[in-house]
């Protein structure tokens, strides 16, 4: 019995509930002070929505948030594209010519550091002499987010049943038919997660996006960040709760319809 | 010769259009920071010489080559400022690490020695702070460290301090911010690593008269290194060029190297310091990248 040396130990529990109540903590109080009446942000002076409504007649404020939810979407729907292709060329290309190169230049996105990724794209903008606005922040976050992509749906075609695309051909599907009637439905979930984790990760960038955007296209990130290089504001709280309440939105919808489209009952793991 | 390798030719063709995609917005991109690194600062728009056209075909091209320097990399090695943050980004992204490994390894155990269907939601609950925005997150602790703000008042209360302590623009702030905002990177390869263990290992550990903390020496912890290493690795090499935390949480008498890089850009708008900066981080950061590249491999293509 695996019980007898595999067991949960107090100190097990404790270190997890710690764990878990750190990454919670600081979000619970911020939501709950966006909710504070007072101007002081730290003086508790009763529950109101002030600061939402403020918000929503902060045309500067709205703007960046516009121009952010469109900049996520688009990003998010292309590096989805692109990252889907991209995770398939690599799990069922077998060897080719460039491969390493290739998920090289995947993989290393995904921890090079934002400053050098919005310095180098930025300077190629400059030497195409593109306008720089809403399609250079795009194609900037469309680069960084199909590389999640690509590991989400790669790790899931990776642990795919192979035998059911194979046996899809021996009954005479050819192989693209036999991806879009077999593979594509299975790795369904994961690709709703990669878009899912493509929109969060756009919404949130504040670095890449400073880089490539041009006078007068702040993104919500940029703006938010300037203000709070000025201190604390309670404004800010309300539009943060506000993210934060977009993107839970975003996981459980996206989590109901993974679990809808997988017949098999596997869920998508998030990441 | 089967279906297999039928298969193979059209996935190949699905990747042309992704492979495009990256090198030419991720490789060629690097090219340029490379280029203007070697380019004189220069007061014009954008500002700096030689600026190379493509139209001017390839005399203009050795023209440009023949104007290169190396001045601002002499710079970087001989101002201070420089060499410092460097160090300074070595020391935080290592002692950070450490601190992560610290922490991260017992919550990832915790996780993985739960029942089977609570260790889903444990996963579910370290992940989800990692989808709410990496910003806000930070604002969060702002909020909470600030001078009137909830630690203070609680340690005040609990009068463990006499006076309210200053927490904001130090090192210890901008620790926590760290160790806050990559606690998951360390988690979740540490756990997928713990997870997957053979426990009947610890099982014949035991039969032989290990006590739990020899085996879990001896057995838990030389077999999760891949995972340590993994961690690790997704934790150190963006630590090292991190600008939002030092940037929101720090003070201003040391800098780290993402944050001269910001400054030199966008503040001096010296674009060939920065851009020598960053071939300088590159460079730096490019054994490890290796490292990671190849344990990344190993995990998504199943180490063939």
């Amino acid at each position: 019995m695996a019980s007898r040396v595999v067991r949960i130990t107090r100190f097990n529990m404790t270190s997890l509930a710690l764990g878990l109540a750190f990454l919670y903590l600081p979000i619970v109080i911020l939501v709950i002070y966006s909710f504070n009446a007072s101007r002081l942000v730290t003086v508790w002076g009763g529950w109101s929505l002030r600061w939402y409504h403020e918000f929503f007649n902060d045309r500067a404020m709205l703007e960046a948030a516009w121009m952010s939810l469109r900049v996520a979407a688009v990003s998010a729907t292309l590096a989805t594209l692109l990252g889907t292709l991209a995770a398939v060329g690599l799990a069922r290309g077998e060897r080719f010519r460039g491969r390493a190169l290739f998920s090289g230049m995947l993989y290393s996105p995904l921890v090079i550091p934002e400053v050098i990724s919005g310095l180098s794209l930025l300077l190629l903008f400059v030497a195409l002499n593109a306008e720089r606005g809403f399609w250079t922040v795009t194609i900037a976050h469309t680069t960084l987010t199909m590389c999640f992509v690509t590991v989400v749906v790669q790790s899931r075609l990776t642990s795919l049943d192979r035998s059911l695309e194979e046996a899809a051909m021996d009954l005479g599907c050819d192989p693209v038919r036999a991806f879009l009637l077999v593979t594509l439905p299975l790795i369904l979930p994961a690709i709703a997660a990669g878009w899912m984790l493509a929109f969060t990760l756009s919404l949130d960038d504040v670095v890449i996006a400073s880089f490539t955007t041009g006078p007068g296209s702040a993104t919500l990130p940029i703006r938010i960040y300037s203000e709070v290089r000025l201190g604390v504001k309670p404004e800010i709280n309300a539009i943060c709760t506000l993210v934060i309440a977009l993107i839970a939105v975003v996981i459980v919808v996206a989590s109901f319809a993974s679990k809808l489209s997988s017949s098999q009952g596997e869920s998508a793991a998030p990441l | 010769m089967s279906a297999r390798r039928i298969f193979a030719r059209p996935a190949r063709f699905a990747a042309i259009a992704p492979y495009l995609w990256m090198v030419l917005f991720f490789l060629v991109p690097f090219g340029f920071v490379l280029k203007i690194s070697l380019s004189q600062t220069a007061i014009a728009q954008p500002p700096y010489t030689p600026v190379f056209d493509l139209a001017e075909g390839w005399q203009a091209f050795t023209a440009a080559l023949s104007q290169l320097s190396f001045e601002n990399f002499k710079l970087l090695i001989s101002d201070n400022l420089y060499i410092l943050s460097y160090l300074r980004s070595l020391v935080v992204a290592v002692t950070s690490t450490l601190i992560l490994l610290l922490i991260g390894y017992p919550i990832a155990y915790g996780m993985a020695r739960l029942p089977q269907r609570w260790q889903g939601v444990a996963m579910t609950l370290v992940i989800v702070p990692f989808w709410t925005s990496f910003l806000i997150r930070i604002y969060a602790w702002i909020n909470i460290l600030q001078h009137d703000g909830l630690l203070n008042k609680i340690l005040l209360t609990l009068h463990i301090v006499p006076a309210p302590v200053v927490w904001l623009s130090t090192d210890s702030a901008m620790y926590l911010g760290i160790v806050y905002s990559y606690l998951p990177f360390m988690i979740l390869p540490l756990y997928a690593t713990l997870a997957k263990m053979d426990t009947s290992l610890l099982e014949a550990a035991n039969d032989l008269g290990a006590s739990p903390r020899e085996a879990f020496w001896l057995v838990t912890f030389p077999l999760s290194l891949p995972g340590v290493g993994a961690g690790a690795l997704l934790c150190f090499i963006p630590i090292v060029g991190e600008f939002v935390i030092p940037d929101l949480l720090a003070g201003s008498d040391s800098l780290m190297i993402g944050q001269t890089l910001w400054l030199e850009f966008f503040t001096n708008k010296d674009w060939p310091v920065a851009s020598a900066a960053a071939v300088a981080l590159l460079v730096l950061l490019v054994p490890p990248l290796l490292l990671y590249d190849r344990l990344q491999r190993r995990q998504l293509e199943g180490g063939r």
